[in-house]
Parts: C-alpha cells; sequence; structure tokens
C-alpha cells in the first residue's frame, strides 16, 4: 500500500522548483561567466556565453602559480583525511566499545575542538608551526585541519560502529581472533560505509576551509582558495579566470556526492541522525 | 549501554589524544600566555594581570561587533529554521526524485567558502551581477559595497543560500523516520495537515531539529570566510563579525595581548554551548 505522502502534489513540486532555482542561479552564473571574455563579462550583460571562451580555464590549466594551488590543497586535503581517520578509528572503536576513565569527559573535550571558531588559532598555529619549522608545508596545514576534522571522524565513526553488534566482536574473540587481525579482516569491512562517509567529510571540511590553511602557507603550500582571493586584491578584473577558478573547485564535491547523498545529513550531525 | 570497562582502551585513544593535544592545546596555552602578558617588541614580556580582558569587555568596538554577531546569528536562526522545515516536508519521499533533490540541495554546503563569497559578489554586484542588474532592473537602488542595510541582506540570503539545506536535509532525515502506519492512523482519524505536522512530524523531527538549531548557531556565531570575501566587514565595520575582528586585530595589527583576551572569551562562549550541544546529543542517543 502506498503510503499517502508518497503523493505529494504540484504544490509540493512548485517549493522544491523554487527552492532549487534559488540554490542553482548563482552557481550557474558563475559557470557561465567562467565561460566568458572579460571584455564581454564587464561590457556585454548576457545570460549565456556569446562568445565561447575557454581561455579561462587554459589561463588556470597551464600557469603554475595557479594550477599548483589546487595540486597543494589536494595533497594536504588528502593527508589530512588520511591521518583522521587513521587515528580516528580505534579511538572510535574504543568509545563505542567500552567504558574508560574519563571517556565522557574525552568525547565531550573533542566535540569542543570541531567547535572552535578557527579564528581563535590562526594566530598560534601561525607560531607554533613556525617555530617548529612546518610553515608554508602541506603537513602543518593537514595537521592544523585535523582540529576540528579528527573529532569529526572520531564522532561519525562511533555513530556508524555502535550500529554493529557487540556480539559480533565476541564471537570473534571466542573464535580466537587477535584484535588487530579482528579490526582489520573482520570490522573495517562491516562499517566500511562509515570510513567512506568519515573520510568524505573530513576531505571536504578540509577542502572548504581557508582561515587557517591561507594562515600557514605563503608560497609552497599555498592552497587555491587562497590563490583566488590574492587574484581578487590584485588585479580586481580579472572576473573570468575568478569564475573559472571557482567553478574547478566545485567540482571534486560535486564528483562524489552522489555515492555519499544517503548519509549526508548523519555527516554534518556527526553521526548522530 | 552496558560497556565493559577496560581502562586499557585509553591505548586507542592516544593516537587521537596526541594529535589533538599537538593541534589543540599547545596553541590554547599560547593564547592563555598572551592574555596575561604585553610586550614592547624583541621577544620581551612582562605580567599584564588582567587588564587586556578588561581592556576587551570594555571596548565598544568589540561590544558592537558583539551586538552585529548576535543579531545574526538571530536572524539566520529565524529564516534558516522553518525555511529548512519547509523545505523537508515538501521533498520527495524516496526513488530518483529524492536522490536528484539531496544531490541538489548538498552541493551548496561543499562549496568552499571563500568560493560562496565569490558566487554571491559576482552574483549581486551591480555592474556584471544577475542579481544586481536585475534589482537595478526593477529600480530599487541596490549596492552591497556602500549601503549597510543591501550589505547585510546579501550576507544574509548568502548564508540561507549557503546552509539551509543543512536543515533541510537534517529534517528529511528525521521524517525519514516516521512509519507510514502514522500517517495511515492519521488519515482515519481525518486530522488536518497541520495537526499531522504537530503531533506526528515535528514531535518525530525535534531530536534532529535541535542538532541543526545547535550548529547554524555555533557555525553562524564564528562565521569569518563568506562576509569577509563579500564585504570584507564593511562598509564601515557594518558588517564586522566576531571571526573578522578578532583575525584584525590578531594577524592584521598583530595586538596579540588583547587578541589573546578576545579569544579566550570567545572560547569560553563556544565551549558554553558545545556543553549544551552535547548534553542534547547524548541524551537523544541514551533515548533511543
Amino acid at each position: 500500500m502506498a503510503a499517502p505522502r508518497d503523493h505529494k502534489g504540484w504544490g509540493s513540486a512548485l517549493v522544491m522548483t523554487l527552492y532549487l532555482l534559488f540554490l542553482l542561479v548563482p552557481i550557474y552564473w558563475l559557470v557561465n561567466m567562467s565561460f566568458k571574455t572579460n571584455a564581454e563579462i564587464t561590457g556585454d550583460f548576457s545570460l549565456f556565453p556569446r562568445h565561447l571562451t575557454f581561455a579561462n580555464y587554459r589561463t588556470i590549466l597551464t600557469d603554475p602559480s595557479w594550477y599548483m594551488g589546487y595540486v597543494n590543497s589536494m595533497i594536504y586535503v588528502g593527508l589530512n583525511t588520511v591521518i583522521s581517520v587513521a587515528v580516528a578509528l580505534p579511538a572510535a572503536y574504543a568509545f563505542s566499545r567500552y567504558r574508560f576513565m574519563g571517556d565522557k569527559h574525552l568525547f565531550f573535550w573533542l566535540l569542543t575542538n570541531r567547535m572552535a571558531p578557527p579564528a581563535v588559532f590562526a594566530l598560534p598555529f601561525f607560531q607554533l608551526y613556525s617555530a617548529v619549522g612546518l610553515f608554508d608545508t602541506h603537513i602543518a596545514v593537514a595537521l592544523a585541519h585535523c582540529l576540528f576534522n579528527v573529532p569529526l571522524a572520531v564522532w561519525i565513526l562511533e555513530g556508524f560502529m555502535s550500529g554493529v553488534p557487540r556480539e559480533i566482536d565476541e564471537t570473534a574473540y571466542v573464535d580466537g581472533y587477535s584484535f588487530q587481525r579482528f579490526f582489520v579482516r573482520i570490522f573495517m569491512p562491516l562499517i566500511a560505509s562509515g570510513i567512506g562517509v568519515a573520510a568524505f567529510f573530513c576531505f571536504m571540511f578540509s577542502w572548504v576551509e581557508l582561515l587557517l590553511s591561507r594562515t600557514l602557507t605563503s608560497v609552497n603550500a599555498k592552497p587555491i582558495a587562497a590563490t583566488m582571493t590574492r587574484t581578487v586584491s590584485a588585479s580586481g578584473l580579472d572576473w573570468g579566470v575568478l569564475a573559472a577558478a571557482g567553478v574547478l573547485t566545485i567540482i571534486p564535491g560535486a564528483l562524489v556526492i552522489w555515492f555519499v547523498r544517503n548519509y549526508i545529513a548523519k555527516g554534518f550531525a556527526l553521526g548522530r541522525v | 549501554m552496558d560497556k565493559p570497562l577496560n581502562n586499557r582502551a585509553w591505548l586507542l585513544v592516544l593516537p587521537v589524544l596526541l594529535l589533538v593535544a599537538f593541534s589543540a592545546v599547545i596553541p590554547l596555552m599560547t593564547v592563555v600566555n598572551y592574555s596575561v602578558q604585553d610586550t614592547f617588541g624583541n621577544n620581551q614580556f612582562f605580567w599584564n594581570g588582567l587588564d587586556w580582558f578588561r581592556e576587551v569587555l570594555g571596548s565598544d568596538r568589540i561590544r558592537a561587533a558583539l551586538g552585529r554577531q548576535i543579531l545574526f546569528s538571530a536572524i539566520i536562526l529565524a529564516i534558516e529554521i522553518p525555511l529548512g522545515i519547509f523545505v523537508a516536508l515538501n521533498m520527495p519521499k524516496r526513488g530518483f526524485w529524492a536522490s536528484l533533490c539531496l544531490v541538489l540541495m548538498a552541493l551548496p554546503l561543499l562549496i568552499p567558502w571563500n568560493v560562496v563569497g565569490t558566487i554571491w559578489q559576482v552574483f549581486g554586484r551591480v555592474d556584471i551581477g544577475l542579481l544586481g542588474r536585475a534589482l537595478a532592473a526593477m529600480g530599487f537602488d541596490y549596492n552591497y559595497v556602500n549601503d549597510p542595510v543591501d550589505a547585510w541582506v546579501t550576507i544574509i540570503v548568502m548564508d540561507v543560500w549557503h546552509w539551509t539545506s543543512l536543515v533541510a536535509l537534517l529534517c528529511y532525515a528525521g521524517l525519514q523516520s516516521i512509519p507510514d502506519a502514522y500517517y495511515q492512523a492519521a488519515r482515519i482519524d481525518q486530522a488536518s495537515r497541520w495537526s499531522v505536522f504537530r503531533y506526528i512530524e515535528l514531535p518525530k523531527m525535534s531530536g534532529v531539529l535541535l542538532i541543526a538549531v545547535l550548529l547554524r548557531f555555533m557555525d553562524s556565531f564564528m562565521i569569518y570566510t563568506e562576509p569577509f570575501v563579500l564585504t570584507g566587514g564593511g562598509p564601515g565595520n557594518a558588517t564586522t563579525f566576531l571571526s573578522i575582528d578578532l583575525v584584525k586585530t590578531a594577524i592584521g595589527q598583530f595586538d596579540l595581548g588583547p587578541a589573546a583576551a578576545f579569544s579566550l572569551i570567545y572560547f569560553l562562549v563556544i565551549l558554553l554551548i558545545s556543553w549544551v550541544f552535547y548534553t542534547v546529543m547524548t541524551a537523544q542517543k541514551e533515548t533511543l
């Protein structure tokens, strides 16, 4: 029997259409602009590019000061994702399976780091990483982003792990599995989707963050986001390239979003839905 | 929930502990250190007591920024929460269209925050933006660069654009957990649309809704990148929120003492809200 709310009617369709239009029109404008020449952007107002050009994308993909921004971002985001998930896995297991001294306080303390304003940490991070000689390296940004990504990964993974019945662990131990073997061979495949989701959210939050990554880098590890802000302030005119760079930063998220669509809410709510 | 007591579990938590200690505790202690000292340069510091805290708490500039911040967060919640619920109620329940809606709605959430600023910059500008042009054509005197009210409206619309989907996705997840039998029972009782919402949907959504409210409050309370890119805190100081002011003081002017005291107060506020958040989250888990 079909539920009554499967047929929501035209009113709902209209609401959703309007809302999605509201979401997509600004993005459309950016894409539209990225295919125009600067002369057309400033001089000639049109809903579609009249003189379709790929020159803006060519500029980015051939100029190292532009495309290295993407490479740098990818490197530290990748590093951060690997580190965050790797350290969060055992910790999340501990939180989901055992009680131990101070566990609740620790879990709360992790959360406070996810909620900490990056602005508070910008200056001390700058000094800390300068002091240990890591300023302007990829690992510095990767470690700095662990501030909010490790707690996020722990919370998300804990949410997924708590959905796996504890009897499975106990049976495996009775069968003579060591902890390591059990964890890698049996447990990790069981929570594979959880690991994927945690990795996706670490990737994403590291990718969208600008304040810390900009503060901690100058040349060698400069992220694409910072490259963009520099261009705006310096020339203020190269709208086409700016738009093209913006479009290229949207693509990684847009590519993988289909695979995590059913877990998006869970990830944003730190594994608690 | 009767988990076995095992203090060796600490070993599993140790890597996280070390990593977060390096990236959170050390920097935080630096901040504490600066907040009670003063310097004439040359790395010579001397004890300054609580003067910085007094200065920060008495500063008109920071009070004004705090006022703007609270107003901003209040407006954001007042718009995004009802709108998010409304959108979630209208989403298709399953099938291809539901997936498509999920993906399209999540799109703004995955865009780097400075690009969000850039998108609205090029969208809203009077000379090259679709929105700016359209409003001008309709006879509105709209210019977010010069007019404080326009700047505020633009930032709020931008945030609604950016984050309403989060509220909607969370509410949608809550709605999905309602069994069809509830709706059938409501139909048999000939319940009105409003009472279905009030007595079935809203109670089932209350948990996720609380999470949504807290997340949106926290994140709007520390907003930095998007308004920074869009307006740079201007015109004047009209859109200088707490984080923007803090970064200006700390990195722009390198006023370590006041910036550190400011940071600690800011952090304590966040800590308090985190605690509420945590209590809500864990209480909810235990009732499930």
